[in-house]
Protein backbone atom coordinates (compact mmCIF):
# COMPACT_ATOMS: atom_id res chain seq x y z
CA UNK A 1 0.00 0.00 0.00
CA UNK A 2 1.22 3.76 -0.62
CA UNK A 3 1.76 5.58 2.54
CA UNK A 4 1.18 9.21 2.39
CA UNK A 5 4.29 11.42 3.66
CA UNK A 6 5.35 14.88 3.55
CA UNK A 7 4.37 16.52 0.56
CA UNK A 8 2.71 12.95 -0.96
CA UNK A 9 -0.68 13.20 -1.10
CA UNK A 10 -2.33 9.47 -1.51
CA UNK A 11 -6.10 9.19 -2.03
CA UNK A 12 -7.83 6.54 -0.47
CA UNK A 13 -8.74 3.33 -1.53
CA UNK A 14 -9.24 2.70 -5.44
CA UNK A 15 -9.69 6.36 -6.43
CA UNK A 16 -13.03 5.97 -8.85
CA UNK A 17 -13.67 8.27 -11.72
CA UNK A 18 -15.29 11.79 -12.38
CA UNK A 19 -16.77 13.58 -15.23
CA UNK A 20 -13.74 14.76 -17.34
CA UNK A 21 -14.54 17.83 -20.12
CA UNK A 22 -16.02 15.73 -22.62
CA UNK A 23 -18.63 13.96 -20.46
CA UNK A 24 -16.86 10.42 -20.22
CA UNK A 25 -15.32 9.55 -16.81
CA UNK A 26 -11.28 10.11 -15.80
CA UNK A 27 -9.91 8.59 -13.53
CA UNK A 28 -9.17 10.72 -10.14
CA UNK A 29 -5.30 11.77 -10.40
CA UNK A 30 -3.75 13.90 -8.49
CA UNK A 31 -1.85 16.91 -9.92
CA UNK A 32 -1.36 19.12 -6.84
CA UNK A 33 -2.14 21.63 -3.92
CA UNK A 34 -4.72 24.49 -4.01
CA UNK A 35 -5.13 25.40 -0.55
CA UNK A 36 -3.79 24.98 2.86
CA UNK A 37 -6.25 25.87 5.69
CA UNK A 38 -4.21 25.66 9.00
CA UNK A 39 -6.63 24.41 12.21
CA UNK A 40 -8.70 27.01 14.08
CA UNK A 41 -6.95 25.18 17.57
CA UNK A 42 -4.29 22.99 17.26
CA UNK A 43 -1.15 24.13 15.76
CA UNK A 44 -0.44 20.62 14.16
CA UNK A 45 -3.47 20.23 12.20
CA UNK A 46 -3.84 21.75 9.18
CA UNK A 47 -6.21 21.15 5.88
CA UNK A 48 -5.10 21.05 2.21
CA UNK A 49 -7.37 21.41 -0.98
CA UNK A 50 -6.13 19.59 -3.79
CA UNK A 51 -6.84 18.73 -7.40
CA UNK A 52 -8.10 16.45 -8.55
CA UNK A 53 -10.71 17.68 -5.86
CA UNK A 54 -10.02 15.81 -2.59
CA UNK A 55 -9.56 17.09 1.12
CA UNK A 56 -6.59 16.23 2.82
CA UNK A 57 -5.47 16.40 6.91
CA UNK A 58 -2.36 16.28 8.67
CA UNK A 59 -2.44 15.93 12.23
CA UNK A 60 1.98 15.62 12.88
CA UNK A 61 2.45 19.69 11.05
CA UNK A 62 2.23 18.09 7.46
CA UNK A 63 5.00 15.32 7.84
CA UNK A 64 2.31 13.13 7.05
CA UNK A 65 -1.02 13.51 4.68
CA UNK A 66 -4.22 11.56 5.06
CA UNK A 67 -7.62 11.92 3.10
CA UNK A 68 -10.70 12.94 4.49
CA UNK A 69 -12.70 10.52 1.70
CA UNK A 70 -15.86 10.74 2.48
CA UNK A 71 -16.32 13.73 0.55
CA UNK A 72 -14.59 12.13 -2.72
CA UNK A 73 -16.83 9.06 -1.78
CA UNK A 74 -20.22 11.58 -1.71
CA UNK A 75 -22.59 9.64 -4.18
CA UNK A 76 -22.66 12.81 -6.36
CA UNK A 77 -18.51 12.25 -7.34
CA UNK A 78 -18.87 10.77 -10.74
CA UNK A 79 -20.44 13.55 -11.91
CA UNK A 80 -18.10 16.64 -10.63
CA UNK A 81 -15.81 17.72 -13.40
CA UNK A 82 -13.24 20.31 -13.88
CA UNK A 83 -13.37 23.35 -14.36
CA UNK A 84 -10.52 25.15 -16.87
CA UNK A 85 -8.59 25.94 -13.97
CA UNK A 86 -8.76 21.62 -13.51
CA UNK A 87 -11.10 20.04 -10.90
CA UNK A 88 -9.71 21.84 -7.82
CA UNK A 89 -10.75 21.94 -4.08
CA UNK A 90 -9.71 25.25 -3.41
CA UNK A 91 -12.04 26.79 -0.53
CA UNK A 92 -11.56 25.63 2.99
CA UNK A 93 -13.91 27.16 5.88
CA UNK A 94 -13.65 26.50 9.35
CA UNK A 95 -16.38 26.92 11.32
CA UNK A 96 -15.24 28.18 14.81
CA UNK A 97 -18.43 27.77 16.75
CA UNK A 98 -18.54 24.38 15.88
CA UNK A 99 -15.52 22.14 15.30
CA UNK A 100 -16.90 19.32 13.49
CA UNK A 101 -18.45 21.86 10.38
CA UNK A 102 -16.21 22.26 7.61
CA UNK A 103 -17.35 23.65 4.34
CA UNK A 104 -15.32 23.57 1.25
CA UNK A 105 -16.05 24.74 -2.35
CA UNK A 106 -14.60 22.16 -5.57
CA UNK A 107 -14.56 24.08 -9.14
CA UNK A 108 -16.98 22.68 -11.00
CA UNK A 109 -19.01 20.50 -8.40
CA UNK A 110 -19.74 23.20 -6.17
CA UNK A 111 -20.02 23.63 -2.29
CA UNK A 112 -20.36 20.99 0.12
CA UNK A 113 -20.41 20.60 4.15
CA UNK A 114 -19.64 17.95 7.04
CA UNK A 115 -21.04 18.51 10.08
CA UNK A 116 -19.29 15.09 11.73
CA UNK A 117 -15.47 16.43 11.14
CA UNK A 118 -15.02 15.36 8.12
CA UNK A 119 -16.32 11.53 7.85
CA UNK A 120 -19.61 12.53 5.87
CA UNK A 121 -20.78 15.67 3.28
CA UNK A 122 -23.92 17.02 1.25
CA UNK A 123 -23.90 19.37 -1.47
CA UNK A 124 -24.89 22.68 -0.53
CA UNK A 125 -25.66 24.00 -3.59
CA UNK A 126 -29.49 25.40 -3.09
CA UNK A 127 -30.43 28.35 -4.77
CA UNK A 128 -27.57 28.18 -6.77
CA UNK A 129 -28.30 28.89 -10.45
CA UNK A 130 -25.42 28.31 -13.67
CA UNK A 131 -27.25 28.96 -16.66
CA UNK A 132 -23.86 27.16 -18.72
CA UNK A 133 -24.94 23.90 -17.20
CA UNK A 134 -27.91 21.84 -18.92
CA UNK A 135 -29.52 21.78 -15.36
CA UNK A 136 -29.06 25.27 -14.28
CA UNK A 137 -30.23 24.36 -10.21
CA UNK A 138 -28.45 20.76 -10.16
CA UNK A 139 -27.58 19.33 -7.20
CA UNK A 140 -23.79 19.56 -8.47
CA UNK A 141 -21.64 20.68 -10.58
CA UNK A 142 -21.66 24.83 -10.58
CA UNK A 143 -18.44 26.86 -10.98
CA UNK A 144 -17.70 28.05 -6.86
CA UNK A 145 -15.11 30.58 -6.98
CA UNK A 146 -15.06 31.58 -3.33
CA UNK A 147 -16.56 31.18 0.13
CA UNK A 148 -16.19 33.59 2.92
CA UNK A 149 -17.70 33.49 6.57
CA UNK A 150 -17.14 36.21 9.43
CA UNK A 151 -15.86 34.50 12.88
CA UNK A 152 -18.83 36.18 14.70
CA UNK A 153 -21.28 35.09 12.30
CA UNK A 154 -20.31 31.19 11.51
CA UNK A 155 -24.13 30.57 9.64
CA UNK A 156 -24.02 33.00 7.13
CA UNK A 157 -22.01 32.68 3.97
CA UNK A 158 -20.71 34.60 1.49
CA UNK A 159 -19.68 33.30 -1.81
CA UNK A 160 -18.34 34.52 -5.62
CA UNK A 161 -19.51 32.40 -8.05
CA UNK A 162 -18.08 31.84 -11.61
CA UNK A 163 -20.98 34.64 -12.16
CA UNK A 164 -23.23 35.71 -9.07
CA UNK A 165 -22.47 36.70 -5.79
CA UNK A 166 -24.54 34.70 -3.07
CA UNK A 167 -25.14 35.02 0.09
CA UNK A 168 -26.42 32.43 2.82
CA UNK A 169 -27.96 32.65 6.02
CA UNK A 170 -28.27 29.21 7.03
CA UNK A 171 -24.60 27.65 6.57
CA UNK A 172 -25.16 26.87 2.92
CA UNK A 173 -28.96 25.10 3.16
CA UNK A 174 -29.87 27.42 0.67
CA UNK A 175 -28.50 30.50 -0.91
CA UNK A 176 -29.85 34.01 -2.43
CA UNK A 177 -28.34 36.23 -4.92
CA UNK A 178 -26.79 39.59 -3.88
CA UNK A 179 -24.92 41.11 -6.82
CA UNK A 180 -27.17 44.02 -7.27
CA UNK A 181 -25.38 46.79 -8.78
CA UNK A 182 -22.00 45.57 -9.63
CA UNK A 183 -20.69 46.19 -13.09
CA UNK A 184 -20.08 42.19 -13.28
CA UNK A 185 -20.92 39.44 -10.90
CA UNK A 186 -18.05 37.62 -12.20
CA UNK A 187 -14.82 37.55 -10.51
CA UNK A 188 -13.04 35.50 -8.08
CA UNK A 189 -12.32 36.53 -4.73
CA UNK A 190 -14.60 37.82 -2.03
CA UNK A 191 -13.56 38.46 1.74
CA UNK A 192 -15.14 40.18 4.69
CA UNK A 193 -14.12 42.98 6.88
CA UNK A 194 -12.87 42.04 10.42
CA UNK A 195 -15.04 43.77 12.55
CA UNK A 196 -17.78 44.40 10.58
CA UNK A 197 -19.76 41.10 9.41
CA UNK A 198 -21.77 42.68 6.88
CA UNK A 199 -19.03 44.70 5.09
CA UNK A 200 -17.89 42.58 2.17
CA UNK A 201 -15.52 42.90 -0.78
CA UNK A 202 -15.25 41.60 -4.01
CA UNK A 203 -12.94 42.34 -7.38
CA UNK A 204 -15.78 42.19 -10.12
CA UNK A 205 -13.95 41.00 -13.64
CA UNK A 206 -15.36 41.54 -17.24
CA UNK A 207 -16.57 37.91 -18.19
CA UNK A 208 -15.43 34.05 -17.63
CA UNK A 209 -14.18 34.78 -21.48
CA UNK A 210 -12.22 38.17 -20.34
CA UNK A 211 -10.26 37.71 -17.33
CA UNK A 212 -9.78 41.87 -16.62
CA UNK A 213 -11.65 44.54 -15.40
CA UNK A 214 -14.74 46.16 -16.93
CA UNK A 215 -13.37 49.46 -18.88
CA UNK A 216 -9.86 48.31 -18.14
CA UNK A 217 -10.52 49.99 -14.93
CA UNK A 218 -9.11 48.14 -11.24
CA UNK A 219 -11.85 48.76 -9.05
CA UNK A 220 -12.65 46.67 -5.80
CA UNK A 221 -16.59 46.96 -4.48
CA UNK A 222 -17.25 46.71 -1.33
CA UNK A 223 -20.91 46.45 -0.20
CA UNK A 224 -22.19 47.49 3.71
CA UNK A 225 -25.47 46.07 3.46
CA UNK A 226 -24.19 42.41 3.00
CA UNK A 227 -24.55 42.96 -0.85
CA UNK A 228 -26.85 44.03 -2.89
CA UNK A 229 -25.75 47.63 -2.54
CA UNK A 230 -21.94 47.81 -3.58
CA UNK A 231 -19.68 51.21 -3.69
CA UNK A 232 -16.83 51.22 -6.08
CA UNK A 233 -13.21 52.21 -4.38
CA UNK A 234 -10.72 53.17 -7.02
CA UNK A 235 -8.50 55.94 -5.30
CA UNK A 236 -4.79 54.51 -5.30
CA UNK A 237 -5.97 51.87 -8.46
CA UNK A 238 -5.04 52.13 -11.97
CA UNK A 239 -8.32 53.60 -13.82
CA UNK A 240 -7.03 52.53 -17.12
CA UNK A 241 -5.50 50.15 -19.59
CA UNK A 242 -5.31 47.87 -16.19
CA UNK A 243 -5.66 44.48 -17.60
CA UNK A 244 -4.92 42.26 -14.38
CA UNK A 245 -7.04 39.74 -13.55
CA UNK A 246 -7.17 39.09 -9.02
CA UNK A 247 -7.54 35.56 -8.26
CA UNK A 248 -9.51 33.63 -5.66
CA UNK A 249 -6.84 33.33 -2.90
CA UNK A 250 -5.17 36.32 -3.57
CA UNK A 251 -7.23 39.06 -1.20
CA UNK A 252 -6.94 38.61 2.49
CA UNK A 253 -7.69 41.53 6.05
CA UNK A 254 -5.76 42.39 8.92
CA UNK A 255 -7.32 42.39 12.33
CA UNK A 256 -6.46 45.83 12.85
CA UNK A 257 -9.51 48.66 13.41
CA UNK A 258 -9.47 50.28 11.15
CA UNK A 259 -9.77 46.99 9.03
CA UNK A 260 -6.76 46.35 6.80
CA UNK A 261 -7.53 44.71 3.00
CA UNK A 262 -4.68 43.60 0.83
CA UNK A 263 -5.34 41.85 -3.02
CA UNK A 264 -2.48 41.16 -5.53
CA UNK A 265 -3.02 40.75 -8.78
CA UNK A 266 -1.94 38.66 -11.65
CA UNK A 267 0.57 41.64 -13.09
CA UNK A 268 2.40 41.07 -10.07
CA UNK A 269 1.18 44.12 -8.01
CA UNK A 270 0.34 43.77 -4.04
CA UNK A 271 -2.15 46.63 -3.12
CA UNK A 272 -3.04 47.69 -0.01
CA UNK A 273 -5.78 49.82 1.75
CA UNK A 274 -5.36 50.90 5.44
CA UNK A 275 -8.84 52.22 6.29
CA UNK A 276 -11.04 49.29 4.63
CA UNK A 277 -10.95 50.07 0.98
CA UNK A 278 -11.19 54.03 0.77
CA UNK A 279 -7.93 54.46 -0.34
CA UNK A 280 -5.32 51.99 -1.65
CA UNK A 281 -1.59 52.11 -2.52
CA UNK A 282 0.75 49.17 -3.77
CA UNK A 283 3.31 48.34 -1.33
CA UNK A 284 4.87 45.61 -4.07
CA UNK A 285 5.13 45.40 -8.07
CA UNK A 286 6.75 43.19 -10.53
CA UNK A 287 5.91 40.17 -8.91
CA UNK A 288 4.83 37.34 -10.88
CA UNK A 289 0.88 36.82 -10.80
CA UNK A 290 0.18 36.50 -7.04
CA UNK A 291 -1.74 33.72 -6.34
CA UNK A 292 -2.45 34.07 -2.85
CA UNK A 293 -2.45 36.57 0.00
CA UNK A 294 -2.09 36.10 3.74
CA UNK A 295 -1.77 38.85 5.90
CA UNK A 296 -0.52 38.09 9.63
CA UNK A 297 -1.07 40.88 12.28
CA UNK A 298 2.37 41.09 14.37
CA UNK A 299 1.06 42.14 18.66
CA UNK B 1 -37.36 26.62 -36.48
CA UNK B 2 -34.33 24.57 -34.24
CA UNK B 3 -33.30 27.03 -30.91
CA UNK B 4 -29.59 26.68 -30.02
CA UNK B 5 -27.73 28.11 -27.23
CA UNK B 6 -24.51 28.86 -27.50
CA UNK B 7 -22.13 29.01 -24.34
CA UNK B 8 -20.99 32.40 -23.85
CA UNK B 9 -17.46 32.61 -25.77
CA UNK B 10 -19.32 31.50 -28.73
CA UNK B 11 -21.98 33.95 -28.34
CA UNK B 12 -19.55 36.57 -28.04
CA UNK B 13 -17.92 35.26 -30.98
CA UNK B 14 -20.69 35.10 -33.19
CA UNK B 15 -22.49 38.26 -31.94
CA UNK B 16 -25.51 37.25 -30.66
CA UNK B 17 -27.13 37.06 -27.20
CA UNK B 18 -29.18 34.80 -25.85
CA UNK B 19 -30.89 31.67 -27.82
CA UNK B 20 -30.10 31.55 -31.87
CA UNK B 21 -33.65 30.47 -34.31
CA UNK B 22 -31.89 28.75 -37.40
CA UNK B 23 -34.22 27.15 -40.44
CA UNK B 24 -32.76 23.71 -40.30
CA UNK B 25 -33.77 21.00 -43.29
CA UNK B 26 -34.52 17.79 -42.05
CA UNK B 27 -33.23 15.26 -40.89
CA UNK B 28 -32.72 17.41 -37.69
CA UNK B 29 -29.35 15.56 -36.27
CA UNK B 30 -26.08 17.06 -34.87
CA UNK B 31 -24.41 17.57 -38.33
CA UNK B 32 -27.21 19.08 -40.00
CA UNK B 33 -27.97 21.82 -37.13
CA UNK B 34 -24.13 22.30 -37.46
CA UNK B 35 -24.17 22.77 -40.86
CA UNK B 36 -27.16 25.36 -40.99
CA UNK B 37 -25.27 27.32 -37.99
CA UNK B 38 -21.94 27.27 -39.25
CA UNK B 39 -23.71 28.67 -42.59
CA UNK B 40 -24.92 31.56 -40.69
CA UNK B 41 -22.35 32.00 -38.43
CA UNK B 42 -19.19 31.49 -40.48
CA UNK B 43 -16.72 32.93 -37.54
CA UNK B 44 -18.12 29.44 -35.66
CA UNK B 45 -16.50 27.17 -38.30
CA UNK B 46 -13.71 25.45 -36.61
CA UNK B 47 -14.59 26.59 -32.95
CA UNK B 48 -17.37 23.57 -32.29
CA UNK B 49 -16.42 20.87 -34.93
CA UNK B 50 -12.41 20.63 -36.31
CA UNK B 51 -12.72 22.23 -40.47
CA UNK B 52 -11.46 19.11 -41.83
CA UNK B 53 -12.63 16.12 -39.90
CA UNK B 54 -15.96 17.80 -38.72
CA UNK B 55 -15.48 15.67 -35.28
CA UNK B 56 -16.77 17.70 -32.36
CA UNK B 57 -14.09 19.68 -30.59
CA UNK B 58 -13.16 17.96 -27.09
CA UNK B 59 -14.25 20.76 -24.53
CA UNK B 60 -17.63 21.49 -26.33
CA UNK B 61 -20.59 18.87 -25.51
CA UNK B 62 -24.06 18.68 -27.02
CA UNK B 63 -27.11 18.21 -24.87
CA UNK B 64 -30.82 17.63 -26.20
CA UNK B 65 -33.87 17.17 -23.78
CA UNK B 66 -31.61 17.17 -20.63
CA UNK B 67 -29.49 14.00 -22.61
CA UNK B 68 -25.67 14.44 -22.91
CA UNK B 69 -25.70 13.07 -26.92
CA UNK B 70 -21.65 14.57 -27.54
CA UNK B 71 -20.76 10.92 -28.22
CA UNK B 72 -24.07 9.63 -30.40
CA UNK B 73 -22.95 9.56 -33.73
CA UNK B 74 -23.09 12.14 -35.33
CA UNK B 75 -25.82 11.50 -38.45
CA UNK B 76 -28.43 9.99 -35.34
CA UNK B 77 -31.54 11.83 -35.79
CA UNK B 78 -32.50 14.33 -32.80
CA UNK B 79 -35.53 14.42 -30.82
CA UNK B 80 -39.42 15.62 -31.84
CA UNK B 81 -38.64 18.48 -29.53
CA UNK B 82 -35.63 19.55 -31.38
CA UNK B 83 -36.90 19.35 -34.36
CA UNK B 84 -39.92 21.03 -33.56
CA UNK B 85 -38.57 24.09 -31.66
CA UNK B 86 -39.71 23.17 -28.68
CA UNK B 87 -36.48 22.10 -26.67
CA UNK B 88 -33.35 24.14 -27.55
CA UNK B 89 -30.35 22.61 -29.02
CA UNK B 90 -27.73 23.38 -26.39
CA UNK B 91 -24.03 23.36 -26.78
CA UNK B 92 -21.75 23.50 -23.60
CA UNK B 93 -18.38 24.38 -23.26
CA UNK B 94 -15.88 23.30 -20.52
CA UNK B 95 -16.25 26.19 -17.64
CA UNK B 96 -13.59 28.41 -17.98
CA UNK B 97 -11.97 30.05 -15.14
CA UNK B 98 -12.86 27.91 -12.48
Amino acid sequence: MPKAESNKFVYDGVPGTHQWYDGTQHPWEFKRVWHLEPSLTDPDTVYAGVEDAALFRSTDGGKSWHELSGLRDHETGPKWQPGAGGMCLHTIVLDPSNPERIFIAISAAGAFRTDDGGKTWRPINRGLRSEHIPDPTAEVGHCVHRIAMHPKRPNTLFMQKHWDVMRSDDAGDSWHEVSGNLPSDFGFPIDIHAHEPDTIYVVPIKSDSEHFPPDGKLRVYRSRTGGNKWEELTKGLPQSDCYVNVLRDAMAVDSLDPCGVYFGTTGGQVYASADAGDNWAHIVRDLPAVLSVEVQTLP
Amino acid sequence: MIRILLPHHLRQLARVNGEIEIQVEAPVTQTTILDALETNFPMLRGTIRDQVTQERRALVRFFACGEDISHQPPKTSLPDAIATGAEPFFIMGAIAGG
